[in-house]
């Protein structure tokens, strides 16, 4: 489904990723893990088109990724949150959500500002199909909420809801448990299971939770200084050296 | 839901009849206020155009004055030498400006904050000096005896179709797909809003609705001239969308008519006119740095008690 080859992201002298190696079968729930400042987020910025990577190429599902616009990315399918929130401040949980969901169903501009039936219509099933989103991730009651008033778990829970309100095949989370109580990780990590089985959506994680990585992931990729230095089960991960060693340090 | 609309439409006709009946018919409104009367209404069309690209989408635009001197000049071309009626003409005026707006807009809002800001200022002086090297308008004279076709009638029809227009467009997904731009640029691209064009959009919209506010004030000031838009211009409508919050409707409109009247009263102070005026924009500015609205609206219980107390203070004038 997702696949690169010898990807590398070069700004100035630095080789933020070097020739990455990604393959992500439809389904899977893979993570990315990797010491601060392996090349992790820069890796989800050229999946999603913030950045072009410098060479090699990006294909999901035999489109080629490399120089197309986000936006236009969002439409092959992927969609992403991001490791420092970022919600639509003023807008409430609910038009947080609806926004996302404009790329694929929307009315026309004439529709809108002439109040025509279709504009009433379309946005009676809008809400419709945000609430119930934001009903099975349990913000359904806060929908009118500005989304920025939302607790810290919760704002990260509606950025994943919006990313899905997108409708991808493959859902990029970077650092979903980032800030939050054991309780919350645990919690994050059965819905992330859900969505993964449930909604039948490819997940590529990044995290520093490692008990969340190992708990759900089902192949895991480790970066450092943006090389690949591992990839395997949780269980061949938590054994190979080389990982120890970036993780730990040399061993004496 | 009804119930609202009446009250809406209720509102909106006692304002209307109620300046008919203080000015054209009673004269109880003298010609010095009836003119800042027409102003305001012109001023709440030029402002929330601004407020569209500048509050809403967040995009810095200093070169509003230019989209309303295209506006002024075309429509003006239109009903003096070209025989065009004043409805047609003003349109016409406003989609030119919009086509403007379109050039303009393609390259200049690929850049981002103050660039944007600097690109815009030079686009307006670009149209001024335009205006003063072209023979066929006037040069620096401008144009003088236009029709006087903006009654109050045709003022408050358009006044009340922008503000419909644009409410109806910031309220859909496609404005609020604006806001998103304003919001967070990045998460709105990533989100699948096609950023460059709701850019674009809400720039050529905005322009469009200044061109209507130029040819309409052409078409009521008999005389247009290149000094008449100038940068100062430009930036009394940025004050208005400032002052009344960037990002809302109604902050622009209360704001439009304030500052209009502001402007107009000061009058009698002479020299130290400007001083008041600079002084009051600060103190809003100390006090409410997100202007008298921020980005929320009236609802319409309040909204109806305030237009209750402007229209008694309009008679004590």
């Amino acid at each position: 489904m997702l696949k690169t080859t010898n990807v590398s992201m070069i700004f100035g002298g630095l080789a933020a990723v070097s020739h990455l190696n990604l393959e992500i079968k439809k389904g899977e729930l893979v993570g990315l893990i990797g010491p601060n400042g392996a090349g992790k987020t820069t890796v989800f910025n050229f999946l999603t088109g913030v950045y072009v990577p410098t060479e090699g190429d990006v294909e999901f599902n035999n489109k080629r990724l490399n120089g197309v616009k986000p936006n236009k990315i969002t439409s092959y399918g992927i969609a992403r949150t991001f490791q420092n929130i970022r919600l639509f401040a003023s807008m409430s949980v609910l038009d947080n959500v609806k926004l996302a969901s404009y790329w694929h169903d929307n009315y026309s501009m004439l529709d809108a500002i002439l109040r025509l039936p279709r504009y009433g219509k379309m946005e009676q099933e809008m809400d419709k199909k945000a609430l119930q989103l934001l009903e099975i991730f349990g913000l359904a009651d806060k929908a009118e909420m500005k989304a920025t008033s939302l607790p810290y778990g919760e704002q990260r829970r509606l950025e994943i809801v919006r990313a899905m309100a997108a409708n991808p095949e493959l859902l990029l989370l970077d650092e979903p448990a980032a800030g939050m109580n054991p309780q919350e990780t645990q919690e994050l990590m059965a819905l992330i299971g859900r969505i993964n089985k449930e909604f039948g959506l490819t997940i590529l994680l990044i995290e520093h939770d490692m008990s969340l990585v190992m708990g759900v992931c089902e192949r895991i990729y480790v970066l450092e200084y943006g090389k690949t230095i591992a990839e395997g089960t949780p269980e061949e991960i938590k054994n190979n050296p080389r990982v120890i060693e970036a993780y730990l340090g040399e061993e004496a | 839901m009804k119930k609202k609309n009446i009250t809406t439409i209720l509102i909106i006709l006692a304002i209307y009849i109620g300046v008919f009946l203080l000015t054209d018919v009673t004269g109880i409104i003298g010609p010095y206020y009836q003119v800042n009367i027409f102003l305001a209404g012109i001023n709440i069309i030029l402002a929330l155009s601004l407020n569209l690209i500048v509050g809403f989408t967040g995009q810095l635009a200093l070169g509003h004055a230019g989209f309303m001197a295209v506006g002024a000049y075309v429509s003006a071309v239109c009903t003096m030498k070209l025989g065009i009626p004043f409805i047609p003409a003003v349109v016409v005026g406003a989609l030119a400006a919009m086509l403007i707006g379109l050039v303009i807009g393609l390259p200049t809002l690929r850049l981002r904050g103050d660039y944007l800001a600097i690109a815009t200022l030079g686009f307006g002086e670009i149209i001024r000096g335009l205006v003063v090297n072209i023979e066929y308008v006037g040069g620096a004279a401008g144009i003088n005896g236009i029709p006087k076709k903006t009654t109050w009638t045709m003022l408050f029809l358009f006044v009340i179709i922008t503000i419909a227009v644009i409410k109806n467009f910031i309220n859909s997904s496609h404005g609020k797909m604006c806001v998103s731009i304003r919001d967070n640029e990045v998460a709105a691209e990533i989100m699948g809003v096609n950023t460059t064009y709701y850019k674009t959009v809400a720039f050529s919209l905005g322009a469009f609705f200044a061109g209507l506010g130029g040819a309409l004030y052409a078409h009521y000031f008999f005389l247009i001239q290149p000094t008449t838009f100038t940068f100062a211009r430009s930036f009394d409508i940025l004050v208005m969308v400032v002052l009344g919050g960037l990002g809302s409707i109604t902050g622009s409109i209360l704001a439009a008519i304030g500052v209009t009247f502001l402007n107009a009263v000061l009058v009698d102070f002479g020299a130290i006119r400007m001083v008041i005026y600079a002084l009051l924009l600060i103190l809003v500015m100390i006090f409410r740095p997100q202007g008298l609205m921020g980005t929320k609206e009236f609802n319409l219980q309040s909204l109806l008690g305030f237009k209750g107390r402007g229209g008694k203070n309009a008679k004590n004038n």
